[in-house]
C-alpha cells in the first residue's frame, strides 16, 4: 500500500489548518455520506478468484471477433521476446527510476528508443516519450508557439479527430487559437494549395499535417507549400498515428517536419481498452532546448567508462517550476522499452518488410471489399494500412458496421461519427495480421448484407 | 567590485549602455560569475516589444537556467549572433563581446542604478 502520510503528519497538518479531523476537514453532508462499510465482497483464495476471474474474461465475446479495426489503434504482431524481456522485474515499473542514474540499464533502453525515433524520423534529437500520439502533438505545439511567439496554428482537418481534440483542450487554456486547413474531399488529403496567402500574415506557429493521415492517405504538403511555410518563419509539424508507417514511407523529416509527433503503440505494444500507448516527439537542433519531458544523454564517467544519464534538465519543471518547457513529468517508459525490444527484433529489414505486408493485406482488403456491388474507395489518394470505403447508396456506414457485428466482424470504424458529410464510408483497416480468410468472410459479409432491404433501403 | 562607469545597472544584474535612442543590453560580471559555466542563452526575437523589468528570455549555465529581464522598454533591433555558438563568450566578456542584444529604448529609463549605487547593491546581496 502506498502510505505517504504518517498518522503524525496528518495530525500536523491537520492542526495547521485549525481542524479537529479528515472528517471535519471534508465536510462530507450527513445526508449523503455512506454511513456503512462499502459493499466489497471479502478477499478470494486464489484459486477461486482464477476461476471467477476465467469466467467474467469467457464472457468478452470481441475476442473471437474479426477485427478490421484501426483509426490511431492498430493490431500488430507481438514477438514473444517484447514480453520475454519487457517483463523482466529489472525493467517492470512504468516510471523513470526517480534515481535515474543508478539504473543505467533503464537509461540505456530508453537512448535506444530515442535512438530508433531519430531513425524513423529523420530528425536530430528524440525525447523519451510521452503519454501517447495525441499528447506528443499537443507538446509539439507549444514547442512551436514558444519558438515563434505567435499564438495560432493551422492544422489539416485529416489530423485524427481525436488528437485534434487534444489540441483544443491544451490550447483553450493557453490562449491559442486553432484554425483549420481547407480538405479535398476528391483525393482524401490536405488542401496546401492557399497556404503561401494563409502564412502571409505571419499569424501561425505551425502547421500540422498527418501522413498518413485520419483516412489513411498518405498526405503531405509539396515542394511549394513546404517553401511558403518555411519563408514565412513557421514551424511544420508532421503527424505520424500510425508509427508502422515508417517502416515503408518517407521519414517526416524528407517531407520538411520540424517536429515529428505521433504514436508508436503499433511496436510490440498490443490494442486494449484505453491503451497504454505511448507517444513520441522529436524535433532538430533548432528547437532542441524546447523538446519537452526527459532527454538521456550517452556520455563517459569519472573513470572514463560508457554511462547514460539524464541532460537538458535544466527545462525541466523540477528545475524550472512554471516556466519549464512543459509540466510533463513522466514518460511512458515501459510502453517505450517494448518498442525498443520490438525494433531491435526486427531490424530495419524486419520493419520494412512487415510495412510491406501491411500495404499488400490492404490491397488485397481493397479488392475484395470493393467487388461487391455498391462498395468503392471513397478516396484517390494512396494508402498504407487503412482506407475509407464508400457503402451502397441508401444505407449508412453505421447500419452496415451494426449488420458486420451481427456476424462477428467489427468491419472498421464509422467515419461519419466525426465527419457528418463522411456518413456513407467505414474506415477499414488491415495489417500483417489480416488473413486472406478473413478477407474472404469480410467480402462475402459485405455481399449479403447489400442483399438485406433493412439495411439498405431503397 | 568595480563595476564599469557610463552604463545603467538593474537589480536583475543586467546592464545597458544608453546611446541616443539605442540601448545595449547584457548581464553583469557579476551575473556570470555567479551562474558559472554558461552554455545557453535565449534571447528575444528582433522586432519584439520589450517591456521594462519583463521577462524576455532565459540564460542557462550548467548550474542552473535563470530568467532575463529587459532593463529597459522598447523593440529589439538586433541580438549578438555570436551567442548561439558560444555562448560561454557571456563568462569571458560580459560587458563586451559578451553582449546579448540592441534595443530602441521606448521613453526614459526607470528604476535602474549607476556604477556606484549597483556595486553597493552587490556588496548588500
Amino acid at each position: 500500500m502506498y502510505a505517504p502520510h504518517t498518522p503524525t503528519d496528518i495530525r500536523e497538518m491537520l492542526d495547521a489548518v485549525g481542524v479537529a479531523s479528515l472528517e471535519e476537514l471534508l465536510r462530507v453532508p450527513a445526508a449523503i455520506a455512506l454511513a456503512e462499510p462499502l459493499a466489497v465482497p471479502p478477499g478470494l483464495p486464489e484459486l477461486e478468484l482464477n476461476r471467477t476471474m476465467a469466467a467474467y474474461a469467457a464472457r468478452n465475446e470481441a475476442v473471437a471477433f474479426t477485427s478490421f479495426l484501426g483509426a490511431g489503434s492498430y493490431r500488430h504482431y507481438v514477438p514473444p521476446v517484447v514480453p520475454a524481456i519487457a517483463m523482466r522485474g529489472e525493467f517492470l515499473t512504468a516510471y523513470t527510476p526517480y534515481q535515474a542514474e543508478v539504473s543505467q540499464g533503464y537509461l540505456q533502453a530508453i537512448y535506444e528508443w530515442q535512438t530508433y525515433v531519430c531513425l524513423l524520423t529523420g530528425l536530430d534529437i528524440a525525447n523519451a516519450s510521452v503519454y501517447d500520439g495525441a499528447t506528443a502533438l499537443a507538446e509539439a505545439a507549444i514547442m512551436a508557439v514558444n519558438a515563434t511567439g505567435r499564438r495560432a496554428l493551422l492544422v489539416s482537418p485529416a489530423v485524427h479527430p481525436n488528437y485534434r481534440a487534444v489540441l483544443r483542450t491544451y490550447a483553450r487554456g493557453l490562449e491559442i487559437e486553432v484554425d483549420e486547413l481547407q480538405f479535398c474531399s476528391e483525393d482524401g488529403t490536405t488542401g496546401f494549395d492557399a497556404l503561401a496567402t494563409q502564412l502571409a500574415g505571419e499569424r501561425y506557429a505551425a502547421v500540422v499535417a498527418q501522413s498518413p493521415n485520419f483516412f489513411g492517405c498518405i498526405d503531405v504538403p509539396a515542394e511549394t507549400a513546404r517553401a511558403a511555410i518555411q519563408s514565412s518563419g513557421t514551424v511544420l509539424i508532421g503527424v505520424v498515428a500510425e508509427a508502422m508507417s515508417l517502416g515503408a514511407l518517407a521519414p517526416p523529416a524528407a517531407w520538411g517536419a520540424d517536429i515529428a509527433a505521433g504514436e508508436a503503440q503499433s511496436f510490440g505494444n498490443p490494442v486494449a481498452y484505453g491503451g497504454p500507448y505511448v507517444g513520441f516527439i522529436a524535433t532538430n537542433k533548432a528547437h532542441m532546448r524546447r523538446i519537452p519531458g526527459r532527454l538521456v544523454g550517452r556520455t563517459v564517467d569519472g573513470t572514463g567508462k560508457l554511462a547514460y544519464t539524464l541532460t537538458l534538465q535544466a527545462r525541466e519543471q523540477h528545475i524550472r517550476r512554471e516556466k519549464a518547457t512543459s509540466n510533463i513529468c513522466t514518460n511512458q517508459a515501459h510502453c517505450a522499452l517494448c518498442a525498443t525490444v520490438y525494433l531491435a527484433a526486427l531490424g530495419a529489414t524486419g520493419l520494412r518488410r512487415c510495412a510491406t505486408l501491411n500495404v499488400e493485406r490492404t490491397h488485397a482488403m481493397a479488392e475484395r471489399v470493393t467487388a461487391v456491388g455498391g462498395f468503392s474507395r471513397r478516396f484517390a489518394a494512396p494508402t498504407f494500412n487503412e482506407l475509407a470505403i464508400r457503402v451502397p447508396a441508401g444505407t449508412s456506414g453505421a447500419a452496415v458496421l451494426a449488420a458486420l457485428r451481427e456476424r462477428r466482424i467489427l468491419g472498421g470504424v464509422d467515419l461519419g461519427r466525426w465527419y457528418p458529410d463522411l456518413a456513407d464510408c467505414i474506415l477499414m483497416t488491415a495489417t500483417e495480421l489480416t488473413t486472406d480468410a478473413e478477407i474472404d468472410a469480410l467480402g462475402a459479409a459485405l455481399g449479403a448484407i447489400a442483399k438485406e432491404p433493412q439495411v439498405v433501403r431503397n | 567590485m568595480a563595476q564599469p562607469d557610463g552604463l545603467l545597472y538593474s537589480k536583475e544584474h543586467e546592464w545597458a549602455k544608453i546611446e541616443g535612442e539605442v540601448a545595449t543590453i547584457g548581464i553583469t560580471d557579476y551575473a556570470q560569475n555567479s551562474l558559472g559555466d554558461i552554455v545557453y542563452v535565449e534571447l528575444p526575437r528582433v522586432g519584439q516589444a520589450l517591456a521594462a523589468h519583463a521577462s524576455i528570455g532565459v540564460v542557462e549555465s550548467v548550474k542552473a537556467v535563470s530568467e532575463l529581464f529587459s532593463p529597459v522598454a522598447g523593440e529589439v533591433l538586433e541580438i549578438n549572433p555570436a551567442l548561439e555558438k558560444d555562448p560561454a563568450t557571456v563568462n569571458r566578456d560580459a560587458f563586451g563581446e559578451g553582449w546579448m542584444y540592441k534595443v530602441k529604448v521606448a521613453g526614459p529609463p526607470a528604476d535602474l542604478l549607476d556604477a556606484a549605487e549597483y556595486d553597493r547593491f552587490v556588496a548588500s546581496a
